[in-house]
């Protein structure tokens, strides 16, 4: 067992038990906790892939701003108490079988898609430092330079929208 | 510079009924009524031209325009033919057309709509142009359909009057019946000759490799239905009479002078289809020899104006066909020509005592207008003349060929065709004499009233009257201009001249007596005895019959409308429900099945998701999932 | 330089994949607290992403990356908009669950 293996085990049961926890902790405030353990966990993979770009991004969106709006939306309602009531029981029966299912189909799909197991291609070449893809992604020519600006718009319109849903309403009084 | 001359010979109508529809409010009535019959008299100019051309080459004209439908081996180009039959209809078409246009400018002024009606003639000149220009069967039928509709626009135009609105449903619903004939008969033209190009079908034809004989004889008959229906014979003639619900202008130009007589131009046209159809040509001949003696007993006892002439229409088409069953083509067209100028005359005259009299068209309310309308009424004698056979005017020529035709095939319907023309020469006398003659019946207000007409009214009256006297002179026995000039259109054909024989004097005697005797009995009855005939109650035993015309329309009614009516009842009350329940359990059903669905919708997002979830499942499965 | 999937194999990035999905699938369907409905969205973008980077050092290409990172943008967007509109809900009727929301009801 290479130690890549090990860390990449060690990975593994760190991301899915936290995000197992973040789905069944009663508390949202844990729930979120285990979220950012899980989010880092799998910056960690994406740092064994050698993708320091991806695994940097992810830290900033996901860890830093997606989980301090999770939390502050929490905390706006104040839902901390443990209140929550269970679905009923034919729900949770329902949501199991169908996870199940899903679970079996993906697989089924992947494994029968037959990818090539054991030797793997090394090119050698750099293909993912920052540098190429940020060649890559604003590349004029064959690159995603019109598709980066119009995430650009993405986000502009999101921000914008978000600042109208959330505003209170005036015209009432 | 054939081609523009031919689209400017069919456009201008057109472009004349256009401006007239759409402007027709704007240009005032004066200026419509002379851009109406200006863009008539350009393609009565350019008819001429076309005319003076083909007497002096003797060569058809053939314009194609584009391809127009081409099924596999089928193909029909949209086209005009300019041959000798054609342009000699154009140059009447559109001659007495042009004069029809500028008397209604007069006779229409005082009518509100008087645009509109010269867009409904424009328009009517430009289908039958096409209807005579048109180089194969289907462009004719364009034409066919188009003077159907205009005729029934036409007949309905005082569209207030709902018996007018009746009359014109009449001609338009009995004309769909031949027209229905017409197109089978296409039909079977297309499916035997593979071609309905009447210059290819005649190739073929006179080649005398086609011998397909009970193909031939049934189209002869679709055929022949057709030209019935829109030439008024029996049993197809009922809606003629009515149509004179119209204008006057419109009974001259349409119901006597130019639609009517297109069955006959048809006929001529495919007449080598007719000669090999001995049987058909028999019909033809016995039919048309029947309604012209049916019709001219029928007008015997009408007092209305208008109907008499409508009837005599009716049986000098009568005649023409006895002429097309007798294989005589040239001579019907003889006498559809000549028939068209003092028919068109006479309707006109009608017209304009109808005008003077303020809309009477009873002849009991009339008289005495000698006087008073002179130049109308010596016109209208001229015509009543020409049509009564009189030496040496127009009709006496052409019904005198007629009938020689048919004493030479067969006695007995020449001793009908002489006896129509004999009540002919009484019923025009009688008209006359009940017109013109005597005391004055009608109202005193009337009566002060009485006027000549205008020149634009008595100026066509005088060139139509004129042409009825020497038109004859076309095609004199022995030496006939229009058989020369129709040679090049039968080319099978012998010329057929009767050689002036001795059976031919005494044919013509009998003829000039028997019109002779007619206008006598009329002058003896309405002149000297000073009759006039009772209210329509006073009629009886055989006048009773003739005046409510051998009761055929009741007995139409009995036997085709009203089992119609009846069975359209039974499958609206029954046959509809049925049909209605059935129709509508679709939506019933559909109905019940999205009210159950809608139960699905349950707003709870959980369940939404959960289906979500599932479908996914469902559709990778079928997308990547081999099984 | 070495590939890492020579140590670790394609197989188990798809079985985590998978599994991590498979997970945020299940809180979707379970909780009805809305807030913890979006964290399971985004544990199952997060399992696609995973997958993405996997197969992107697999065919040694860079657009799979690329396109993660187009993920994550929409993503953020998405979060923004999702919050934004639950704290709205949220005002409006006193409540994120997601048994609540029934005015879909037709």
């Amino acid at each position: 067992m290479s130690t890549v293996l090990i860390i990449f085990y060690v990975l593994s049961a760190v991301t899915l038990s936290t995000a197992f926890m973040t789905i069944f902790s009663r508390n949202p405030i844990h729930s979120a906790i285990y979220l950012v353990i899980c989010f880092f966990s799998i910056a960690g993979h994406y740092l064994l892939f050698n993708a320091q770009f991806l695994a940097l991004v992810h830290i900033i969106v996901y860890s830093g701003a997606i989980m301090i709006l999770l939390l502050f939306t929490l905390m706006l309602m104040n839902l901390n108490k443990e209140d929550e009531v269970h679905k009923p029981r034919l729900t949770r029966l329902g949501a199991v079988f169908s996870v199940l299912a899903t679970c079996g189909i993906l697989l089924s799909i992947f494994l029968r898609s037959k990818p090539i197991m054991g030797d793997y291609d090394t090119t050698g070449e750099d293909y993912q430092s920052i540098k190429v893809l940020g060649k890559v992604l604003l590349d004029q020519d064959n690159g995603f330079m019109i598709p980066f600006e119009f995430v650009s718009v993405l986000l502009l319109v999101a921000m914008i929208g978000a600042v109208l849903l959330s505003k209170k309403e005036n015209s009432a009084k | 510079m054939d081609t523009t001359l031919a689209l400017v010979l069919i456009l201008a109508p057109l472009f004349g009924f256009l401006l007239n529809i759409f402007f027709g409010k704007q240009l005032g009535k004066t200026l419509s009524g002379a851009i109406g019959t200006f863009t008539v008299i350009v393609s009565f100019a350019v008819t001429l031209y076309f005319f003076l051309n083909i007497t002096e080459t003797n060569q058809a004209i053939q314009v194609k325009l584009f391809d127009w439908i081409a099924i596999s081996d089928f193909k029909v180009d949209f086209g005009f033919l300019l041959d000798h039959l054609s342009l000699l209809w154009l140059m009447f078409v559109t001659g007495i057309g042009a004069l029809i246009h500028l008397y209604s400018i007069s006779y229409m002024h005082d009518d509100e709509n008087m645009h509109k009606f010269f867009a409904y003639l424009n328009l009517f000149v430009f289908f039958m142009i096409s209807l005579v220009i048109g180089s194969n069967l289907l462009i004719m039928f364009i034409g066919w359909e188009g003077v159907g509709l205009c005729s029934y626009l036409l007949i309905g135009f005082w569209y207030k009057n709902q018996d007018f609105n009746d009359a014109a449903k009449k001609a338009f619903i009995m004309n769909r019946i031949g027209d229905l004939g017409l197109l089978v008969g296409i039909f079977i033209v297309g499916f035997v000759f593979k071609t309905i190009d009447f210059a290819e079908l005649k190739t073929i034809v006179l080649a005398g490799t086609m011998n397909n004989e009970m193909w031939i004889t049934i189209a002869a008959i679709a055929l022949f239905i057709g030209a019935a229906g829109k030439s008024a014979q029996i049993p197809l003639y009922t809606w003629l009479p009515d149509a004179m619900a119209g204008p006057t202008p419109v009974s001259a130009l349409i119901h006597a002078a130019t639609m009517v007589t297109a069955g006959i131009f048809m006929i001529t046209r495919l007449y080598f289809l007719f000669d090999l159809a001995p049987l058909v040509q028999d019909a033809i001949a016995i039919i048309g020899a029947i309604t012209s003696l049916v019709a001219a007993t029928i007008a015997l006892v009408q007092t209305d104006i208008k109907k008499v002439l409508a009837y005599s229409t009716v049986s000098q088409l009568g005649l023409m066909f006895l002429a097309l069953g007798m294989g005589a083509y040239e001579i019907a067209v003889f006498h559809v020509i000549t028939h068209a100028f003092f028919k068109a005359c006479l309707f006109l005259g009608s017209g304009s005592v109808i005008h003077a009299l303020h809309n009477e068209q009873d002849m009991r309310k009339m008289g005495g207008l000698r006087k008073a309308m002179p130049i109308t009424f010596i016109t209208m004698l001229l015509s009543s003349l020409a049509i009564s056979g009189i030496f040496p005017l127009a009709g006496f020529w052409s019904k005198d060929e007629i009938l020689m035709t048919a004493f030479h095939g067969n006695p007995v319907l020449w001793v009908i065709g002489s006896l129509a023309s004999i009540f002919t020469a009484f019923y025009m006398f009688r008209l006359m004499f009940l017109t013109f003659f005597n005391d004055f019946r009608g109202t005193e207000e009337q009566k002060k009233h009485l006027h000549e007409s205008p020149a634009l009214i008595t100026f066509p009256l005088i060139v139509l009257a004129i042409l009825a006297t020497v038109g004859g002179l076309i095609s004199l026995p022995g030496n006939s201009w229009l058989n020369h000039y129709l040679a090049p259109f039968f080319p099978n054909k012998e010329h057929i001249a009767h050689a002036l024989g001795q059976t031919e004097y005494i044919l013509m005697a009998i003829a000039t007596v028997g019109a002779l005797v007619g206008i006598g009995v009329a002058y003896a009855k309405y002149m000297k005895q000073n009759q006039v005939p009772g209210a329509d109650a006073t009629f009886t035993g055989i006048s009773k019959v003739l005046y409510n015309k051998y009761y055929v329309d009741e007995i139409y009614d009995a036997i085709f409308v009203k089992p119609i009516n009846a069975l359209s009842n039974f499958f609206r009350d029954f046959v509809e429900v049925g049909l209605s329940a059935f129709v509508f359990g679709f939506g019933k059903v559909a109905n019940e099945l999205s009210f159950q669905g809608k139960k699905l919708q349950t707003g709870s997002i959980g369940f939404y998701l959960f289906i979500f979830v599932i479908g996914f499942c469902a559709i990778i499965s079928y997308l990547f999932i081999e099984l | 330089m070495d590939n890492v999937l020579n140590h670790i194999g394609i197989e188990n990035y798809i079985f985590l994949s998978v599994i991590l999905f498979c997970i945020g699938v299940f809180g979707v369907l379970y909780r009805r607290n809305a807030i913890i409905v979006f964290m399971s969205i985004e544990i199952m973008l997060n399992a696609v992403n995973l997958l993405f980077v996997a197969f992107s050092t697999y065919h040694q290409d860079a657009n799979g990356q690329v396109f993660v990172f187009f993920s994550m943008a929409v993503a953020a967007a998405e979060v923004a908009v999702g919050l934004a509109i639950l704290v709205a809900v949220f005002r409006n009727i006193g409540s994120i669950d997601v048994a609540n929301l029934k005015n879909l009801k037709g």
